[in-house]
C-alpha cells in the first residue's frame, strides 16, 4: 500500500500540479486522491482543531445514510411492476432485478450528466470538485418516479447542477438545494412524465423487458394508472371521507400501516418511512444533520395538520388526522434529506427552529388549501430555502439587540 | 455613415443593450417572448415609438422648460403610443389582440423615457434618432432572442412553422412560464457579459 501511495505522490501527482502536464485537469486528480484517502496535509501553524471529518466524509455519510432508501426503493420499484403487470412467478429476486433495470439507469446518468458539468466548470473555472455533488446526484434520482425518461433525468440534473448551483459559485454559494430544484425544473417544464397518476408503476415496452429472468409478463399493457396518498386524498369530494378513500383506492388501498412501511407506488425513494427513519437515526447518531431542522419540521407538520383537524372547514382533506400527513407523500425524505442541507438552511440555531417548522406547516398547508399541487414538501422547502438568509438576518439582529441592552444595563448599573 | 453615427446606432446591439447591459425593459421582455411573432412587432412597435419620441423631443429640447420636461415627454411618448396601437389594432388585429396590454404598456417603458431623457434632450435631432433607432433595435435582438428559444424548446415551432424535430419532441411548459423567461434572459446576459469580457461597477 505505502509502495502504491508512494508512486501516485511522488510519479502521477506531479504531473496534475502546477508546471506539469495535465495542469488543467488538476481538479480531476484531487477529486480522485480526496475522495479515496484522507489528505495527509496538517495546518503548520495554530490553532490546531484536530478533527477527522471534512466535507467529503460529511457528504459521504449522507450517502450512507440513504442507502436503506435506495435499496427499498429498487425493490419497491419492481415489486410495483410485478403486481400491477401481473407478472407470473415473481419473487424477491425478480423483484430485485427488475427494480434494478428501473433505478440504476436513473442513478447511472444523474451521476454521469451531473458529473460532466461538475468537472467542466471544475477544469475552467479552476476550482475543486465540489463534494456536495456527491449528494446531489444521489437525492435526485431518489424523488424521481421509476418511469421518468432518462433524457429528463439528464435535462433536469443539467438544470439543477448549472443553474441551481454553479452560476452560483458553487457548493456553499447556491441559495437552493440543488436537487430539488432539478426536480422542480422537471414538475414545471415536463408535468407529464412526473405528476399525475400514469407514472409511478412502470410497465414492460421492449423485448427486454419481457425477457423471462424478470419472470413472465402475463399480458402487456400501455400504462398503469395508479394514484398516490396525496392525489387520492385530494380528489376527495366535499362531504367525503379521507381515511376511507384512500383505504378503497382501487389497486391498491392505502392504510397507515403500508404508507408507513412503504411498498406502495411513488417516487424511488420516498415511499418507507421505515427506511427514512433508519437514515435518520444515522445522521442523528453521527450529528451529519440538523436535529433542530428535523424536530422543528415534524413538529411544524403536525402543529398544521391538528389545527386543520379542529378548523371547522368544508374541506375533507383538513379533516384528515394529522399522522398522516407525517406518512404520506415526501415530506419526511424532504426533511431529513433535502431540508438539512447545511448550505441552503438556516445557518443559526434559533433560525434552523424556525426554518424547519415552517416548512412542516407550508407543507401541510399547500397539500390542503392548493388543489394545484398534490405534494407541498418540494415547492415548501424551496420557498423556505429562499427565506433562510432573511430568518438569520432577524436572529442574529435580535441577538445584537439582546446584547447591546445588556451591556448597556451593566454600564448604567 | 461617419462613425460617430454609427457608434450611436450600433453601441445599442451588444456593448450598450438596453436589455442586457443596463437591464431596462424586463417586463415586457418576460411577457411578449412567448412567440416569435409577437417579439417582431413589440420591436416594431417600440422602436417606432423610441426613434420618433426621442426626434420629437430633440426638435423641443430648446423650448421645454426643464421644471415640466417628463410631463412634456410623457405627452410626446404617449401620444406615439396611441398611434401605434390604433395602427396595429387596424392592421394586425389578432397580433394587438396578445399583445393586449403590452403595446399600451410601452409608455412606462423605462428605454423610452431613459433615451429621451438622458439622449435626446442633449442632443440635435438627426443623432437623437439614430440613437432612437439603435436602442430599439437593441432592446429587439434580445427580444427575438429570448422568444426564438421559448418558442423553439417550448412549441417545437419557430415564427408558426414546425419544425423538424420528430415525433418524439416534446414542449417544455416552463419555457412558456415567466419564470422561464426570466432564466432564458439570465443565461443571455451570462452569455454575453463572458463574451465582451464586461462588468458591473
Amino acid at each position: 500500500m505505502k509502495a502504491l501511495f508512494d508512486f501516485m505522490d511522488k510519479k502521477i501527482g506531479p504531473l496534475f500540479e502546477e508546471g506539469g502536464k495535465f495542469e488543467r485537469l488538476y481538479p480531476l486528480w484531487e477529486a480522485g486522491d480526496t475522495f479515496n484517502r484522507t489528505p495527509g496535509d496538517v495546518t503548520p501553524s495554530a490553532p490546531h482543531v484536530r478533527d477527522s471529518i471534512d466535507q467529503k466524509r460529511l457528504m459521504i455519510f449522507v450517502i450512507y445514510a440513504l442507502i436503506p432508501c435506495i435499496l427499498f426503493g429498487i425493490w419497491n420499484a419492481g415489486n410495483q411492476f410485478n403486481i400491477a403487470n401481473n407478472v407470473e412467478d415473481a419473487s424477491l429476486m425478480t423483484d430485485i432485478l427488475r427494480g434494478a433495470t428501473m433505478v440504476l439507469p436513473i442513478i447511472f446518468v444523474s451521476y454521469l450528466v451531473g458529473g460532466l458539468w461538475e468537472v467542466l466548470f471544475a477544469v475552467i473555472r479552476r476550482h475543486e470538485i465540489n463534494e456536495g455533488f456527491l449528494v446531489t446526484g444521489m437525492l435526485f434520482p431518489l424523488i424521481l418516479p421509476p418511469t421518468l425518461p432518462l433524457w429528463q433525468v439528464a435535462v433536469g440534473v443539467s438544470f439543477g447542477i448549472v443553474i441551481g448551483k454553479e452560476i452560483f459559485g458553487g457548493v456553499g454559494y447556491n441559495i437552493l438545494n440543488p436537487a430539488l430544484t432539478a426536480r422542480a425544473f422537471l414538475f414545471f417544464a415536463y408535468p407529464a412524465q412526473i405528476s399525475g397518476d400514469k407514472v409511478w408503476v412502470g410497465t414492460a415496452k421492449t423485448a427486454f423487458d419481457n425477457s423471462p429472468i424478470f419472470g413472465t409478463v402475463a399480458e402487456n399493457v400501455d400504462g398503469v394508472t395508479m394514484a398516490t396518498p396525496l392525489a387520492v386524498a385530494a380528489a376527495v369530494e366535499k362531504g367525503g371521507d379521507v381515511v376511507q378513500a384512500l383505504a378503497d383506492n382501487a389497486g391498491q388501498g392505502y392504510t397507515l400501516l403500508n404508507m408507513t412501511l412503504g411498498n406502495i407506488p411513488g417516487c424511488i425513494g420516498s415511499t418507507s418511512v421505515v427506511a427514512i427513519v433508519l437514515g435518520m437515526i444515522f445522521l442523528l447518531i453521527t450529528g451529519i444533520a440538523s436535529w433542530r431542522v428535523m424536530f422543528s419540521g415534524i413538529i411544524g407538520c403536525v402543529a398544521m395538520g391538528a389545527l386543520f383537524n379542529v378548523l371547522p372547514l368544508d374541506n375533507p382533506f383538513a379533516a384528515l388526522p394529522f399522522v398522516y400527513h407525517l406518512v404520506m407523500g415526501g415530506f419526511l425524505f424532504g426533511i431529513v434529506f433535502m431540508a438539512t442541507d447545511p448550505v441552503s438552511a438556516s445557518a443559526t440555531n434559533t433560525g434552523k427552529f424556525i426554518y424547519g417548522f415552517l416548512i412542516g406547516a407550508l407543507t401541510v398547508l399547500i397539500r390542503v388549501a392548493n388543489p394545484a399541487y398534490p405534494e407541498g414538501a418540494m415547492l415548501a422547502i424551496l420557498f423556505m430555502n429562499v427565506m433562510a438568509p432573511l430568518i438569520d438576518h432577524f436572529v442574529v439582529q435580535g441577538h445584537i439587540k439582546k446584547r447591546t441592552a445588556y451591556a448597556r444595563a451593566l454600564n448604567n448599573a | 455613415m461617419a462613425s460617430a453615427a454609427k457608434k450611436l446606432l450600433m453601441d445599442p446591439f451588444s456593448d450598450n443593450n438596453p436589455i442586457t447591459i443596463q437591464v431596462l425593459g424586463i417586463c415586457s421582455a418576460l411577457a411578449v417572448t412567448v412567440k416569435v411573432d409577437t417579439a417582431i412587432v413589440m420591436t416594431l412597435a417600440l422602436t417606432a415609438v423610441v426613434s420618433l419620441s426621442n426626434f420629437v423631443i430633440s426638435l423641443m429640447r430648446n423650448v421645454i422648460p426643464s421644471g415640466i420636461r417628463m410631463i412634456v415627454e410623457m405627452a410626446v411618448i404617449a401620444t406615439l403610443v396611441i398611434i401605434a396601437d390604433q395602427l396595429l389594432r387596424a392592421f394586425l388585429f389578432d397580433i394587438s389582440k396578445q399583445l393586449s396590454v403590452f403595446v399600451g404598456l410601452i409608455i412606462t417603458n423605462c428605454i423610452v423615457m431613459g433615451r429621451a431623457e438622458a439622449f435626446a434632450l442633449q442632443n440635435p435631432p438627426k443623432a437623437s434618432l439614430l440613437d432612437g433607432l439603435g436602442n430599439g433595435l437593441g432592446y429587439g435582438i434580445v427580444l427575438i432572442a429570448v422568444a426564438s428559444i421559448r418558442e423553439i424548446l417550448g412549441f417545437g415551432k419557430w415564427l408558426g412553422f414546425q419544425l423538424p424535430l420528430g415525433d418524439n419532441f416534446m414542449g417544455n411548459g416552463l419555457v412558456l412560464l415567466a419564470p422561464g423567461a426570466f432564466i432564458i434572459l439570465g443565461l443571455l446576459i451570462w452569455g454575453q457579459r463572458t463574451l465582451t469580457k464586461y462588468v458591473e461597477d
